[in-house]
């Protein structure tokens, strides 16, 4: 079962370059491929809730350190959220990538299956070891990606995007790797973690320190750059891998290693979090500033994602359960809610050829649907009801009490208003401002001046089933919830 | 026969030498060649199994007993350095007879292979004498052949790079000899494992250190140690490809085996490290050659000299190993060895392909090669990724017994250094791969992929880079053992 | 240091002289042949040191005196037998080694001459600041 959520989206590659002379038969296979993906990760889902842990052994590089897969609960909630999106994304690309005349489609669908096979390596991940091989390989198979336009402006942003990740990963990571190995002697991961009782005094927040900044995908200040560098690629590849699977492989790194290495008791005790919990809350709150000053959307866009990953972080580095339960919650919640605002862009961009916020105003009223999603998407990422974003904000804030930092309260309320300040402008511009923001003719696209052409159906049912899904998330989190429990033993 | 394969592994390579001289026939030379370089391996691994189960292997030539006549003793450490040297000769051998037609005059072939021939012997005699004179002939051997080798490059500048390598190898020999002598005159004996007995006794005298110090600086000169490391980027980028590929992950590799093999079998671990110091002495030499190294390498314009400053950076990491004076970094030497002799072997034959093709390494005139030679620069970014240390790569199971040996010394700011030199690594690689990949392609538009004949030992040195990297589980423990052999002494 | 351990030592003196005189025309000098003579010089050093060191004073060439003796030349003058006891051989295995390296450094003096020869065809000099030049302008050059 393992073996087979690896396996399939490398088959759904190759079936990918079989068909390519044919469009149609080719994203067929794409999407057959994401719903049989996901059908795996329901099964694994269901073996992992009735108190399985499904594992597997690929290889064994070193003695003693093989390349392992395991299913735990949280495993399992990443798994869930990427491959559903998988589909979704899949289904929007085939509008977006056609809309937007593309070249290299092939090429794209291609990285991007083994993208997300990666990516169901780092959720299934047996031990720190495998788990930093595939997050080496999601970063490579994701580098063709964010430069598939070819310019030399991706090139550069590419170049930004592989050297921060390869860095920090190899400097810091690889290192607290095998640190953790020298003193524990195992890289497995195990309930109460592996370091605990092992490691005492000042090397545990340093240990910490090098996971946390070492797992650049997590792109806590000052090691976020590549990813504002990142939305050069296509709409989509910042939709689900830069809003979902990549910097959620990132956040899921820290909360798993945080778990099932430190073990969060451990963390508590030792107190050796506080210190990243406050970088993690001058990232929420400097991403939010950065984010205002940005007038392309999907900087700002980026920017409200490197703000909101350290809600995740922040979660872990609270070492209560509490917490946990919350940075797990919310990499479901963000998942649906930024996902439906890169959507949102990327059809912004196919229909009207606008990328900048100020040239938005009147839009609202030609693209009615495609805004109010993006509002609904903003209320989840504000975390106000009816979307689920309220409940990882909500167990967040409990986490923080719990730990007794008020004063970290009061960052995740600053935040939020932020956030709503800086997101909310759209949607209202979109629906309330002047049709023709004319002092911007240098970004203006004199042809896009006409009826928007129709974004094509595909994508339309992508963005409606994200939109949706932020809402039916504060109705129905129990799935997610329950994962998170199991996680934390409650 | 199976008694005397030690005496085969040398004898089957030095006799087809002169078979090729005479035969003045370019491809039966080349037949020849393969065969003989296919030969050793099939002894090699035969002796390693052997080793592996039955522990060591004395021969003894002309059935003269040691100490008084020549030895040859096999254990586990010198097995392990036989199968890395034979590997890649035989890897080379096939690739060597297309990419010789092009880069060496005709009529000089037969010679060529006749030359090769001969430096495969000195490199294999070197590896599995227990006689240290012995040790010194084979070195002179293979030198004397590399020195031929590499003056057949195409460029003038070949010439002065191989007289160059020329006056630093026998100066480094020499000092060999002076290092060989001194001994005797203290113990009286030749052979290795006699030397390790006799010479604890006569520890304290200044004439073994002595000795100790020209036999050090020696190797070093042939390992090419920084800062001994002068002669090597020239004769590397200099050499026709082929060559370049075959030294580049032997000669510097046999090179360090004998390091190890005079400070801790003949001397001795206690002796090395305790009296000695030389983990002291030799930490921060390594240091400096992979950051000095590594950061020059990121300047070069040539590519087959980037690569060349890279295998001097590499040598900083094997040493490295060494100095921690632990079997774990022992481990993470010998594993370096051949692991590093596996992605240099493939890099070097990349771009051996590149010089069949377009003639020049430059890295301007690689521009837009990753469309037009798509399975050479393939294998170039395989080779390239496991220089860096990526995992599932050889390069990064080797990096990371080197990280582990310098955390258990404790010493963490020796791992930082590493992992921030596989980062230099990433830059240097990467700007091939942009050049490759990311620029427009210029100049001859007919520019095609290299021939079959090129990329299929290439491509076999490529699949070993990832099969050894997947499953590293069976090398890393012949590595260990060697390991401990060597810390613990001679074995049985 | 006395006077006494430095006659005593004389031959090791020499070595040391020859040596350092090899190695210093090696270094400082240009020319490619002088450099070959130089390292010729330093090797020739090596080749005293072994040679004077098997050498006993007293002692005769290692031939056997008693037949019913065996000899070993192996490890200074070591000899079985009784009738043999007194007698001194000086030791034949430096010499043995040291012919083995002559040849060696012949093979070394002649590929180095070789590659001399065709530098100076390819250069049209034999002096290495010249050839230094020319490389470094070929390589502006390309």
């Amino acid at each position: 079962m393992l073996g087979l959520s690896l396996a399939v989206p490398v088959a759904g590659a190759a079936l990918i370059v079989l068909l390519r002379r044919s469009p149609n038969a080719r994203e067929a296979a794409s999407l057959v491929t994401a719903g049989a993906l996901f059908a795996i990760v329901l099964r694994v889902h269901a073996a992992v809730s009735g108190g399985g842990r499904p594992s597997l052994v690929l290889a064994e590089p070193i003695p003693g350190i093989p390349i392992a897969l395991e299913a735990e609960p949280l495993g399992v909630l990443f798994a869930l959220i990427a491959s559903f999106l998988w589909i979704v994304t899949t289904m929007y690309s085939i509008g977006y990538m056609r809309g937007h005349r593309e070249k290299h489609q092939t090429r794209f669908y291609l990285f991007f299956a083994f993208a997300i096979a990666s990516a169901m390596g780092v959720a299934f991940a047996g031990n720190l070891f495998t788990l930093f091989v595939f997050y080496e390989v999601l970063s490579l198979t994701t580098f063709p990606l964010v430069t598939h336009a070819g310019t030399e402006k991706a090139k550069r942003a590419g170049r930004v995007y592989l050297g921060v990740l390869l860095t920090t990963s190899i400097a810091l990571q690889l290192l607290a790797i095998v640190w953790t190995y020298a003193i524990t002697g195992t890289l497995d991961f195990q309930d109460g973690g592996i370091l605990s009782g092992r490691a005492a005094g000042a090397v545990v927040p340093v240990l910490l320190g090098l996971y946390v900044f070492g797992i650049g995908k997590a792109a806590v200040m000052p090691f976020h750059r590549w990813l504002p560098a990142a939305m050069v690629a296509p709409t989509p590849v910042s939709a689900l891998l830069h809003a979902v699977a990549v910097v959620k492989a990132g956040v899921f790194a820290v909360l798993k290693v945080t778990v099932y290495v430190f073990g969060i008791d451990f963390l508590a005790g030792a107190g050796a979090s506080v210190w990243l919990m406050w970088v993690a809350a001058a990232t929420i709150i400097l991403g939010s500033l950065v984010a205002f000053t940005k007038d392309n959307l999907k900087a700002r866009l980026a920017y409200s994602t490197v703000s909101q990953l350290s809600y995740v972080v922040l979660g872990a580095m609270l070492a209560n359960s509490w917490g946990v339960i919350g940075g797990g919650m919310h990499i479901a919640m963000h998942a649906f809610g930024k996902i439906t605002l890169f959507f949102c862009a990327g059809a912004i961009m196919v229909a009207a050829h606008r990328s900048e916020v100020s040239q938005l105003g009147g839009l609202g009223r030609r693209m009615p649907v495609t805004f109010a999603a993006f509002f609904i998407g903003t209320l989840s990422i504000v975390g106000l009801p009816p979307t689920g974003g309220a409940w990882s904000k909500w167990f967040l804030g409990v986490g923080s009490l719990e730990a007794g930092q008020v004063g970290l309260v009061a960052v995740l309320m600053l935040s939020s208003l932020l956030s709503l300040a800086y997101l909310m402008e759209i949607p209202l511009k979109g629906f309330f401002g002047k049709a023709e923001a004319g002092d911007r003719g240098d970004h203006g696209h004199d042809h896009a001046h006409g009826h928007p052409p129709g974004i094509l159906r595909w994508s339309m049912a992508a963005i409606v089933t994200t939109a949706v899904g932020c809402v039916v998330l504060f109705i129905h989190p129990e799935p997610f919830h329950r994962l998170m429990t199991m996680v934390t033993g409650q | 026969m199976s008694a005397h394969l030690p005496i085969l592994q040398v004898v089957v390579p030095l006799l087809a030498a002169p078979l090729c001289a005479f035969l003045r026939n370019a491809r039966a030379a080349a037949v020849i060649a393969v065969l003989a370089s296919w030969a050793t391996l099939a002894v090699a691994l035969s002796l390693l199994g052997d080793v592996m189960s039955a522990g060591v292997i004395s021969y003894e030539i002309g059935d003269w007993a040691p100490p008084l006549g020549i030895e040859y003793r096999v254990d586990i450490v010198n097995a392990w350095v036989l199968v890395i040297v034979s590997t890649i000769a035989s890897v080379v051998a096939p690739y060597m007879i297309t990419s010789v037609e092009d880069e060496v005059e005709r009529r000089r072939i037969p010679l060529f292979h006749a030359a090769y021939l001969l430096c495969l012997a000195g490199l294999l005699g070197i590896t599995i004498t227990g006689d240290v004179f012995n040790v010194f002939v084979f070195l002179e051997i293979s030198s004397l052949s590399a020195y031929a080798l590499i003056a057949m490059g195409t460029r003038r500048r070949a010439l002065t790079a191989a007289f160059r390598y020329l006056v630093m190898g026998t100066v480094g020999a020499t000092f060999i000899v002076i290092g060989i002598g001194l001994l005797y005159v203290m113990t009286g004996s030749l052979n290795m494992a006699d030397l390790a007995v006799l010479l604890p006794e006569v520890w304290d005298s200044r004439t073994v250190k002595v000795a100790y110090g020209f036999l050090g600086v020696g190797c070093c000169l042939k390992l090419a140690l920084f800062p001994l490391h002068l002669w090597l980027p020239n004769a590397y980028a200099f050499a026709p490809s082929a060559v370049t590929a075959f030294l580049a992950s032997t000669a510097t590799k046999v090179a360090v085996y004998m390091l190890l093999r005079f400070f801790l079998t003949i001397f001795g671990a206690p002796f090395s490290f305790g009296v000695m110091g030389l983990d002291r002495v030799l930490l921060p030499l390594a240091l400096a050659a992979v950051v000095t190294m590594s950061l020059v390498a990121i300047f070069q314009v040539d590519v087959k000299r980037l690569l060349a400053y890279s295998s001097v950076a590499q040598i900083g990491y094997m040493v490295l190993g060494l100095s921690f004076a632990s079997v774990t970094g022992l481990t993470a030497t010998l594993l370096h060895l051949f692991n590093h002799a596996l992605m240099k072997g493939a890099l070097f034959m990349a771009m051996g392909c590149v010089v069949y093709r377009i003639g020049s390494v430059h890295i301007d005139a690689m521009a837009g090669l990753g469309k037009r030679m798509p399975w050479t620069m393939a294998a170039f970014v395989v080779g390239g990724l496991s220089l860096v240390g990526v995992p599932l790569t050889v390069g990064f199971v080797s990096k990371w017994f080197l990280i582990l040996g310098a955390l258990e010394r404790g010493w963490w700011p020796v791992a930082v250094v590493v992992l921030l030199a596989s980062v230099l690594a990433l830059v240097y690689v990467w700007r091939v791969v942009e050049a490759a990949y990311f620029r427009p392609a210029g100049g001859d538009e007919g520019t095609r992929e290299a021939p079959w004949r090129l990329l299929v030992p290439t491509w076999v040195l490529v699949g070993a880079n990832l099969y050894f990297g997947i499953g590293a589980a069976r090398t890393a423990r012949v590595a260990e053992r060697a390991a401990e052999v060597l810390m613990t002494g001679v074995g049985p | 240091m006395s006077l006494d351990l430095f006659v005593s030592h004389y031959n090791y003196w020499v070595v040391i002289f020859l040596m350092m005189v090899g190695f210093y025309i090696l270094i400082s000098r240009g020319n490619l042949i002088k450099k070959i003579v130089g390292l010729n010089v330093f090797q020739t050093a090596v080749f005293m040191l072994y040679i004077s060191m098997g050498k006993i004073s007293g002692g005769t060439p290692p031939i056997l005196v008693d037949p019913k003796g065996e000899g070993k030349g192996h490890g200074g003058a070591e000899t079985v037998g009784e009738a043999a006891a007194e007698i001194v051989y000086s030791n034949p295995l430096p010499h043995v080694l040291i012919l083995t390296a002559i040849v060696v450094g012949i093979a070394t003096t002649s590929v180095g001459l070789a590659l001399a020869v065709r530098i100076k065809e390819a250069y049209g000099t034999m002096e290495e600041d010249e050839i230094n030049r020319i490389e470094a302008e070929t390589e502006a050059g390309e």
